[in-house]
Order: C-alpha cells, then sequence, then structure tokens
C-alpha cells in the first residue's frame, strides 16, 4: 500500500530518505518535501511511517484492489520499548493494537566482540561459534556432532 | 560523469548485503578476527534492509534442544521429506546445531520472545516455530553488526565481484556504486561473504500496476545474492526449485501462525474440505514415500508444503474456489484475535490495510487465500544457492573443500538465500549460517589462502565502464525523441522488468499457466532471455535510481537464465505445486534422486551441468 506525504505536516528533513530500503522516498526539488518516487515498488513496511519524526508519512492501499477510506496509523518509541498501531476500517471500525519492540534499553544488551579474551587455538580448530558451547543448551552440553548422535551420511534414497 | 572512485583497500572480510546472513558474518567476524579490517556493503540501509526489514512475528527455525524438544537432526528430516528428498543435510545438520545459540543472544539482546506461561519455555507457534514481538527484529540485528564491524557503508548496490588475477578462480573483493551520491566503490578484499538475498520479481507477480509492489518476497530482493556467484563462475545449485506460497489474497499475509496457533484451516468455495480428496492421485504422481496421509497423521511427519500448493491449485481449477481460511471460530477469543492481527502488523502490514481497506474482519468473515507467483529463494520453504562446502565433521567428500560455507570460488562465502540446499534456515538460520561463514573467512585467511591477490587497475576500469553505461546509454539517445519513454535505441528498467517477468512467467511456470512448462518451452524461454540479454546492454537509466533499478534488473535476468537450466535439466516433476514438467509428469527417484549443480562459464557464458549424489543423515538403527 503506497506511501504518500502529507504537505502540511513534512519540513523535508530526509529521515524517511535515509531509511527506505526500496530507495523510493526522495525529496522533491521544488517543493523541498519528501514523496514517494515509484509507488509500484513499495512494499507498504512502513519503515518511512515510523522514521518520519512529524507523522507526516501515510499510507493509502493499492489503488487496484483496495478501495478508499481506511488507514494503518503507527507510533514506534525506542525509549519506552514500544509499538502502538490504530487501524479504522472503511465502515469506521477501530481496533488497537500496542506491542513491545525490545527488552532492553536500546542497543545496550549486544556485546563489543573485539573486547572478548580472544579464542584459543583449540576453539579455533573446533566446530564452536562465539558463546559456544554454553548457548546451544545453556548447561554444560556439548555440540551436537555425527557421533554423539549416532548418525552417518549416507548416498542413496532415504526418505 | 563527475562520479568519483572511492577504493576501500586491504579489508579481510566484505560482506555483501547484511540481512540476516549478513548482520550475522559482521558480527561473529570480529570474534574470530579481532584485528581483521571488516566492511560492509548494503544496498539500502542495514537498520531496515532485506526480507526482515518490517520485522517478523516468529523465528521459524529453533531446535528448543535446552528444553529437550528437538535434535538437529530431527529438523533435517522435516526438511528433507517437505523439500521432497533435495536438502543439503550435512549444511542442515549443522545450521540447526548452531541456530539455538543465535535465538539465545537474540534474547540477551533485547529481542521479545514470547514465553509459555506454564512451561516457561518459549512459545512455541509450531514444533520449529516460536513467536516473538518481532517489529525491531532487523535493526537489532543491524546494532549487533555495527558494533562489529570497521565500516558500513549504506546505500552501495554491489554489481560485481572482484576476482584474483594472480590465482584463478580465486576471489579479489567486490565493486558497485552508491546510489545516492552515485559514486564508484571498490572494495579489495581477501574475502567476500555473500548475503545479498533471495529474488522476487522475476515471475510476474499476481498484483498489477500501483500494486505491483505487493510481491510475497521484498520488491528489493533483486536476486543478487545469485546473480554475482553466477557471474564470478561460482556453481549453483537447486535453482530450479522455486517456491509458490499459499496466502491470503492479494496482501500475502503470513498464514503460518494461523494454522499453527490459531488453529484456522481451510475449506473450498463450498465449505468443503478439499485437500485429502487430491492425495491419492497426487499420491501416484509422487510416490507413497513422499505422500502417505495415514503415515503422517499418525507420525505427525508433515505434508510437503508443495504437495498442498497441489491440492489447493488443483481444487481452484476445478472450479470450487476460492479456498477460504476459516477464522471466524477462532477469532472470537479476543486473545487469538489480537495474536491474529499483530501476525501482519509485526510483518505484512498490508495485509491489515487490505483487510481496513475492504472491511474484512476475520471475526466476521473467512478472508480469501491464493497461491503467490514464485519465487527463487533458499532459506524458506525452498533451497536455491550456491553450491557450498560443508563443515568437515559432517560432510562427505563431494560436499567438503576446505571451508565451511565456502562456494567454489577460493575465497568466497555465502549465507541465508545465498547458499543452496538449506530451506528451513529462515532468519535465525540464516543469521546462524553468516556466523558459521565469517568464521571460515577468518580461518581461511589465517592458513595464508589470501596470499598475493591481485586486482589490477584494468579490471577496477572496465567494470567501472560497465556499471556507468546505462546512463550514458540515456544521454546519448535521450534527444533523438521529443518525449516519453519509448524510444528505438533503449528500454529502461521497469520496461525491461516486464519483458523478463512476462516471459518466466509464461516459459518457465508462472501463474498465469498454472505453473506448467515444459522442455520446448523452456527452450524458446532461453532464446528469448538470451535476447533480451542483449538488449540490456542497451538499458537506459535516467539517473542514479534508475541506474540501480538497471542493475537489479540485470541480476534477475541472471538469475533467471539459471532457473531456466536447471528446471531444464531435471527432466522429472519434483515439486508438484511448485511447478510442473509438463512432459514429464511424475517424479522419478531412479534417475533424479540427485541434487542438480550447474556453473556458467564467465569467460563464454556457457552451461555445464552435472547431478550431485544427495546424501541423507541416517541413524544407526535406520541404517540397511
Ligand atoms: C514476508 C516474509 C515473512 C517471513 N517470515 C519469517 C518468519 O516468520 N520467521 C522467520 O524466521 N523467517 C521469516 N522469513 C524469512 C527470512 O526473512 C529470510 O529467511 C531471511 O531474511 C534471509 O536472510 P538473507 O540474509 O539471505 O536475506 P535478506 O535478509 O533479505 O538480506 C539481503 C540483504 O542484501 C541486501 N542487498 C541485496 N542486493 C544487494 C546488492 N546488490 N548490493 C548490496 N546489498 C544488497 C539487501 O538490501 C538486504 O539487506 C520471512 C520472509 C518474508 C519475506
Ligand atoms: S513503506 Fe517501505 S517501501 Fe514504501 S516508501 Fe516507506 S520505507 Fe519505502
Ligand atoms: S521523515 Fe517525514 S518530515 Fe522528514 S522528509 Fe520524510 S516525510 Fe518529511
Amino acid at each position: 500500500m503506497p506511501t504518500f506525504v502529507y504537505m502540511t505536516r513534512c519540513d523535508g528533513c530526509g529521515h524517511c530518505v535515509d531509511i527506505c530500503p526500496s530507495d523510493i522516498m526522495h525529496i522533491d526539488t521544488v517543493t523541498r518535501r519528501a514523496y514517494n518516487i515509484e509507488p509500484n515498488m513499495c512494499w507498504e513496511c512502513y519503515s518511512c511511517v515510523k522514521a518520519c519524526p512529524h507523522h507526516a508519512i501515510d499510507v493509502r492501499g493499492y489503488a487496484d484492489f483496495a478501495p478508499l477510506g481506511h488507514s494503518v496509523r503507527v507510533i514506534r518509541e525506542e525509549e519506552k520499548g514500544t509499538i502502538a498501531w490504530r487501524i479504522k476500517f472503511r465502515d469506521g471500525t477501530e481496533k488497537n493494537f500496542l506491542s513491545p519492540i525490545t527488552t532492553k534499553p536500546w542497543g545496550q544488551g549486544i556485546p563489543q566482540l573485539a573486547d572478548q579474551a580472544a579464542p584459543s587455538k583449540e576453539m579455533r580448530d573446533s566446530q564452536l561459534l562465539f558463546n559456544e558451547p554454553k548457548y546451544i543448551r545453556l548447561d554444560d552440553g556439548d555440540i551436537h556432532t555425527l557421533e554423539s548422535n549416532g548418525l552417518k551420511m549416507k548416498a542413496g534414497v532415504y526418505y | 560523469m563527475g562520479y568519483s572512485t572511492i577504493i576501500e583497500d586491504n579489508i579481510d572480510v566484505l560482506v555483501c548485503g547484511a540481512g540476516l546472513g549478513g548482520t550475522g558474518a559482521a558480527f561473529e567476524a570480529r570474534y574470530w578476527g579481532q584485528d581483521k579490517k571488516i566492511v560492509i556493503a548494503e544496498k539500502a540501509n542495514i537498520d531496515r534492509s532485506g526480507a526482515v526489514a518490517q520485522g517478523l512475528y516468529a523465528i521459524n527455525c529453533y531446535m528448543g534442544t535446552r528444553w529437550g524438544e528437538n535434535k538437529p537432526e530431527d529438523h533435517v528430516r522435516y526438511a528433507r521429506i517437505d523439500l521432497m528428498g533435495m536438502v543439503r543435510e550435512d549444511l542442515l545438520f549443522d545450521m540447526a546445531r548452531h541456530v539455538d545459540s543465535a535465538v539465545h543472544q537474540f534474547e540477551e539482546w533485547g529481542l521479545p520472545l514470547m514465553r509459555n506461561p506454564k512451561t516457561g519455555a518459549y512459545q512455541r507457534e509450531g514444533r520449529w516455530q516460536i513467536m516473538i514481538h518481532g517489529e525491531s527484529y532487523k535493526p537489532i540485528v543491524a546494532e549487533a553488526a555495527k558494533k562489529s564491524a570497521d565500516k558500513v557503508y549504506n546505500r552501495v548496490c554491489i554489481t560485481h565481484l572482484l576476482m584474483d588475477e594472480s590465482k584463478e578462480n580465486r576471489i579479489g573483493g567486490a565493486v558497485g556504486f552508491n546510489v545516492r551520491t552515485g559514486n564508484y566503490h571498490v572494495f579489495k578484499s581477501k574475502t567476500v561473504i555473500v548475503g545479498a538475498g533471495g529474488a522476487s520479481n522475476i515471475f510476474k507477480p499476481r498484483s498489477v500496476g500501483e500494486g505491483a509492489g505487493r510481491v510475497w518476497y521484498a520488491p528489493w530482493s533483486s536476486g543478487s545474492a545469485y546473480a554475482l556467484l553466477i557471474e564470478a563462475g561460482a556453481k549453483m545449485t537447486q535453482m530450479e526449485n522455486r517456491i509458490v506460497l499459499a496466502r491470503f489474497k492479494d496482501g500475502y499475509g503470513p498464514v503460518g501462525a494461523y494454522f499453527l496457533h490459531l488453529k484456522t484451516y481451510t475449506q473450498n468455495g463450498m465449505g468443503e474440505e478439499y485437500e485429502s480428496k487430491w492425495f491419492p492421485s497426487l499420491q501416484e504422481m509422487v510416490g507413497k514415500e513422499y505422500l502417505d496421509p495415514e503415515a503422517s497423521h499418525r507420525t505427525h511427519r508433515p505434508i510437503p508444503t508443495c504437495l498442498r500448493n497441489h491440492a489447493f491449485i488443483s481444487e481452484v481449477n476445478a472450479g470450487r474456489g476460492p479456498i477460504h481460511m476459516v477464522t471466524m471460530e477462532a477469532f472470537q477469543d479476543p486473545h487469538l484475535e489480537e495474536v491474529g492481527w499483530e501476525n501482519f502488523l509485526g510483518m505484512t502490514v498490508g495485509q491489515a490495510v487490505l483487510w481496513a481497506a475492504t472491511d474484512v474482519d476475520p471475526k466476521h468473515q473467512n478472508p480469501e487465500l491464493t497461491t503467490s507467483e514464485p519465487y527463487v529463494m533458499g532459506s524458506h520453504a525452498t533451497g536455491c544457492g550456491a553450491w557450498c562446502s560443508g563443515p568437515e565433521d559432517v560432510s562427505p567428500e563431494e560436499y567438503f573443500w576446505g571451508y565451511n560455507r565456502m562456494m567454489t570460488v577460493e575465497g568466497l562465502f555465502g549465507a541465508g538465500d545465498a547458499v543452496g540446499g538449506t530451506p528451513h534456515a529462515f532468519s535465525s538460520g540464516s543469521f546462524t549460517e553468516g556466523r558459521l561463514a565469517a568464521k571460515a573467512a577468518c580461518k581461511y585467511i589465517d592458513d595464508g589462502k589470501a596470499e598475493g591477490i591481485t586486482v589490477s587497475d584494468k579490471q577496477i576500469q572496465q567494470r567501472k565502464e560497465e556499471i556507468y553505461k546505462p546512463l550514458e546509454t540515456y544521454r546519448v539517445y535521450r534527444n533523438e525523441i521529443t518525449a516519453g519513454s519509448v524510444n528505438p535505441n533503449y528500454i529502461n528498467p521497469r520496461q525491461g522488468l516486464d519483458r523478463l517477468q512476462k516471459l518466466m512467467d509464461e516459459y518457465c511456470g508462472g501463474v498465469t499457466v498454472n505453473y506448467m512448462t515444459n522442455e520446448n518451452l523452456l527452450k524458446i524461454g532461453l532464446k528469448k532471455l538470451a535476447i533480451l540479454e542483449e538488449d540490456l546492454e542497451n538499458i537506459a537509466a535516467e539517473n542514479i535510481h534508475e541506474l540501480m533499478r538497471a542493475w537489479e534488473l540485470k541480476h534477475r535476468h541472471r538469475t533467471s537464465e539459471c532457473v531456466m537450466q536447471h528446471t531444464l535439466f531435471r527432466k522429472e516433476t519434483r515439486w508438484p505445486g511448485y511447478y510442473y514438467r509438463g512432459d514429464a509428469l511424475k517424479l522419478d527417484d531412479e534417475n533424479w534422486h540427485v541434487l542438480t549443480v550447474s556453473r556458467r562459464d564467465p569467460k563464454t557464458g556457457e552451461y555445464t551441468l552435472e547431478k550431485a549424489p544427495c546424501y541423507h543423515l541416517v541413524s544407526e538403527d535406520e541404517e540397511k
């Protein structure tokens, strides 16, 4: 459902341009405001809608199969860790939903691997990845192998 | 044209495309290569790029060995039966034994995974799927990649890989251009990990006009993961194994949670169960080994996705459409209703928009389903991609050449959709494959395999000219006509894409021909693709954005050619419901219980195809 931009709300900040995965939100050189340059390559992914600080972007269902008169609005707040949706049907019905988007202060739960103790030669020669084997099962168990699981690789027809 | 050339030199690990596979690769590479130079080149912005840009509501690949739920080999057997036998079981086993460790890290990073209040384990949607609040899945994994990478180049579309000139068949980096500034970017690197994602928009979509962006896989999935590799001379596997999806009509909203968690079910236009009546005739096509509803019922062995599609397609063709999803029962429960809606909002918002627009409230009305156009990808219920080495402790000789996830070009690795024979990896498995590839790439460098790489200025200059040619073509011929887009000297990217989609649809088994093709059609299709390739030499781009579309089209074209070659090679119908070879309508295990492997000679453009043995993971008591 392609995006469009409300003239009075957009200030041309370019956040939508920066985020659109399809590279179709561009700033119009005359109005200095954003618009969707290629609606038929829009995935209605809402990345730009979520990123716009002025809620200037909205979505109108694809003309070829979506009737007019609906809306799906969203507010995503990283500080609160939530996303709120409001769906309005053509007949006026409304539905609201609120979901978490993270359980941690943004970005802080992720380790800096450059600061980790360097892996030993033994670890390098093993099949293990960072934090393994511990993180596979969160107990003392080791990684699964063909041997540990009593398996063989055999050519032929097996179902 | 005044574009600068920006050279990034001395890279150890270059990640091309940072979706789920690429972010996994960049993250993990830092651990094994703490002093190595790790660089990401990404067409969009890694915070919201790839198939997961709008989020996911489920992680579809999680073993749960921690809760004693499944063993890796259980997942391998599941993927095997779902893909009618045709999978790389070494790669699958390897992915499955590591995947939980990725998921446990996601939780630690802040991704909200739902828990089952009774057991404390992750909330299951199905045997392999766990439910998440995943709107921010992509930005979270992107944070991890950003913490590990030395540099992230957003908005750089990679067009070609660079080849080493001192040693044949060895990688030397990649080139592309910035889709905003237009600058030419050269990345000289010892290893390259390609995670550039699968291919949508190769077959004509059901949606038309303004709605043409409403495809199942994202419209920006341009098949680059395949074209880059094919052009570098890497061997590809299972490229015929495209996927067709049963989804909510028009919006292509996901159905997984509806079937598995909400326990909704399908019926035909008359309100009847229809699936089982197609199974006897289907059993004749594929054999009892692959379709045995009674045994499936007893053992919970799933009916392969393609075969369920077959029943759907056949029922509609018999005039008893549309197929409905029966939601009216489940949606009476407010909790399940909420799950149903949030499922869309978390990963396919457009379906919610469509239901709002058409006043479809699934509580009061059963929505329609449809089968989609085919897609070429390698991490969902299909396994297209490169022929890669497996891990040394699992892979038989034919599947092993030194480094895990390395392709048949030295120093070239892959993850996610790029790796062939590994369906059902999904988001978590793709990320895991990236991690595996990164470790192996670091080892490859540490073993001294990347010494003395030469990439000449000539190679770099040649690629530059090639890349910008569409802008030049436009400049030269545009003023020969008054106005408009009809020009006798060139076509634009949209015109070229329409032509590609039409011919793939009609000759290679798209929706308008009910997924049907045969040898004659494929041979004509290949001829038309060759002529289209000539015309793509005369593609014109009005600006840098169109230049990106031109290169996406060229990548889609190369991918299509490989798909067509593979489809011609496999003379059987292995996956009824994905596509049919009308001249060989039966599954033929005697001749075709093999993986198909192709290589395009980069110098001549000729393809060679071969059969590779299909190894299966067999437990000691199964051994005959
Ligand atoms: C609608 C939908 C629903 C899904 N549902 C689920 C689900 O519920 N659970 C689940 O686990 N999985 C799900 N999946 C599958 C999952 O999203 C994929 O398996 C996974 O994203 C594949 O990872 P990848 O790295 O191969 O590709 P992607 O994640 O698509 O990443 C590809 C990256 O490469 C970049 N790129 C492309 N071309 C170039 C180029 N030329 N140069 C530079 N960069 C480039 C792209 O911008 C992108 O960042 C779903 C997918 C879709 C589309
Ligand atoms: S909805 Fe997505 S694809 Fe469409 S313009 Fe916005 S960011 Fe781009
Ligand atoms: S993000 Fe919003 S305000 Fe900024 S340019 Fe885009 S539409 Fe305008």
